[in-house]
């Protein structure tokens, strides 16, 4: 099981809006909650998120504590060309995923 | 309290001490044979209401308002489903009930006015209340669920009241080739029985395995947890392994709408075509409660748990599956639970008196496959506005232990049912 879900079009027409999903599962620790113990449950969320189409940044956002676990991120874009889309989420401790996916445009 | 003279304030304040004098005797027979009690619903919650309510204090005047003349029960109909028990062993009826004193009328309640403490019932008349007690159990929000409507409901079924649906889901299963897929859409929290999309994928899967081995059955889940979760998630490895897969919040199993047309429900991440859908949506509190004000902006019905009086309709008392109930789930115990309490709460208020908090039992029993069962039981109290688990208390089955033990618990459902449905109908 991959930690990365992707859902882009597999097929467009030149100048069409296709919206574009992700969900990565991440715990998302917020690091301001304790154990019953007292002690602070440290910090380890995903701080940011980058989508490139065919190389060119077309989407990043900034992710904070208040944001919930496994985040899905949807947004949309004007297909332009066939290629690749990129995908990276960076995050506490030297957490770094990536996944890809193929649009054929017409 | 059958003081038959106007008095002020200031007055009443001065005659405190006759008052409380009165009050150490009985109160005056005419009150409370005047007290009209009316039940809205016939499940667990409504039936149970309504007798203990007569048991309490015969002298109430107690109607229960129900249009179906039959009851089917949901608990245990998830072994309709796979074949294992008819329909008719669900089914109940109202006779005893009504030999116990209660007015039991065979109609749908259409309207409610809380100023007037009425309730307008489908053949035009009317019914008036001191105290109205709803226990509408859930409507399906098919609204919530684009593409799902009654008529798709008949394609794939929710199966989430009890009766046709149960039948239908059973004759798509019956009729589907080896090798089929079978896809349960599970909803958010909250939702009536919380374990029962898992039972039913056991039972479901114990029907395939049994008479259709290569079939498959994947669970598509708007959550990320369930009740029971380890206990289910060990007797599929044990039982069926390979044969269920279950698809988390996390993992894309939220399905957002239906296409009925080709059997397929659609998530963020993909579609997933079915032979047999059986699709349970996201619910709300029956819609009577909306009707009487009862329900607040999450479709529910906010009460004080202390009495289960309505937080937005004085005199109106909910319970069962359309009330907040905090910690305690939807169940047919909790309603039972519930409508025994409510009833003293509701004589109590009746004969002036303030209702004591109560605690609350419920017992949810699952099973895995015929002679493996297991259960999760809590104990409740008022906490804060709502019901909270009394730590300590219940708790569920053990993770490992032999199989004696699973067919024990089996057999303890099997009690339970004969036992509730005896408490409620027999």
């Amino acid at each position: 099981m991959t930690s990365a879900l992707i859902n882009v079009p597999a097929k467009a027409k030149r100048g069409d809006i296709i919206e574009i999903k992700t969900l990565m599962s991440h715990i998302m620790e917020t690091g301001y909650r304790h154990t019953a113990t007292g002690e602070v449950v440290p910090r380890d969320i995903i701080t940011s998120f980058a989508c490139r189409y065919n190389g060119t940044e077309i989407f990043r956002a900034d992710l904070f504590p208040a944001i919930a676990a496994n985040p899905f991120i949807t947004f949309f874009t004007t297909a332009t060309a066939s290629g690749k889309f990129e995908f990276e989420w960076i995050g506490d401790n030297g957490f770094s995923e990536t996944a890809s996916a193929s649009i054929s445009v017409e | 309290m059958g003081i038959n003279h106007r008095m002020s304030r200031r007055e009443f304040v001065g005659a405190g001490a006759a008052a409380v004098t009165a009050l150490a005797f009985p109160l005056p027979a005419f009150a409370q044979a005047a007290a009209r009690v009316v039940v809205i619903g016939g499940g667990f919650g409504g039936a149970s209401c309504a007798r203990a309510l007569k048991q309490i204090e015969p002298k109430l005047q107690v109607t229960l308002v129900e249009p179906n003349r039959t009851f089917t029960a949901c608990p245990f109909s998830n072994n309709v489903i796979a074949g294992l028990r008819s329909l008719e062993e669900q089914q109940f009826g109202y006779d005893k009930i009504a030999a116990g004193g209660v007015t039991v009328v065979a109609q749908a309640a259409t309207a409610v006015d809380a100023k007037a403490r009425t309730v307008g019932l489908a053949d035009g008349t009317s019914l008036a209340y001191d105290r109205l007690v709803l226990s509408p159990g859930v409507d399906l929000r098919f609204e919530a669920l684009p593409g799902y409507d009654e008529a798709a409901a008949a394609k794939m079924p929710h199966a989430w009241k009890a009766g046709e649906q149960t039948l239908l889901l059973r004759k798509q299963l019956e009729a589907m080739d080896d090798g089929g897929l079978v896809v349960i859409a599970a909803p958010a929290n909250p939702f009536r029985c919380p374990p029962g999309p898992y039972e039913r994928a056991c039972l479901i899967a114990h029907y395939l395995k049994t008479k259709k081995p290569r079939s498959k059955l994947i669970i598509l889940d708007a959550k990320d947890t369930f009740s029971k979760q380890r206990l289910f998630q060990n007797a599929w490895k044990e039982l069926y392994p390979g044969m269920i897969e279950w698809v988390s919040l996390s993992q894309g199993g939220k399905v957002n709408s239906v296409d009925p047309a080709t059997n397929t429900l659609i998530t963020d991440f993909g579609n997933h075509t079915a032979q047999v859908a059986n699709v349970i949506p996201p619910q709300r509190a029956g819609r009577i409660a909306t009707i009487a004000g009862a329900t607040d902006n999450t479709g529910w019905c906010a009460i004080d748990p202390l009495t289960f009086e309505s937080k937005s309709a004085p005199n109106i008392h909910v319970i069962g599956d359309a009330c907040i109930a905090g910690s305690m789930p939807k169940s047919a115990f909790s309603a039972n639970s519930q409508a025994k309490a409510c009833a003293s709460a509701v004589a109590t208020l009746i004969a002036g008196r303030a209702p004591e908090a109560p605690k609350l039992i419920n017992t949810c029993y699952s099973l895995a496959a015929p002679g493996y069962g297991f259960s999760v039981a809590g104990v409740y109290q008022p906490k804060n506005g709502l019901f909270a688990d009394v730590e300590g208390a219940g708790g569920v089955s053990p993770a490992d232990v032999p199989r004696d033990f699973r067919a024990r618990e089996a057999d303890y459902a099997q009690s339970w049912f004969a036992t509730i449905t005896a408490e409620v109908f027999g």
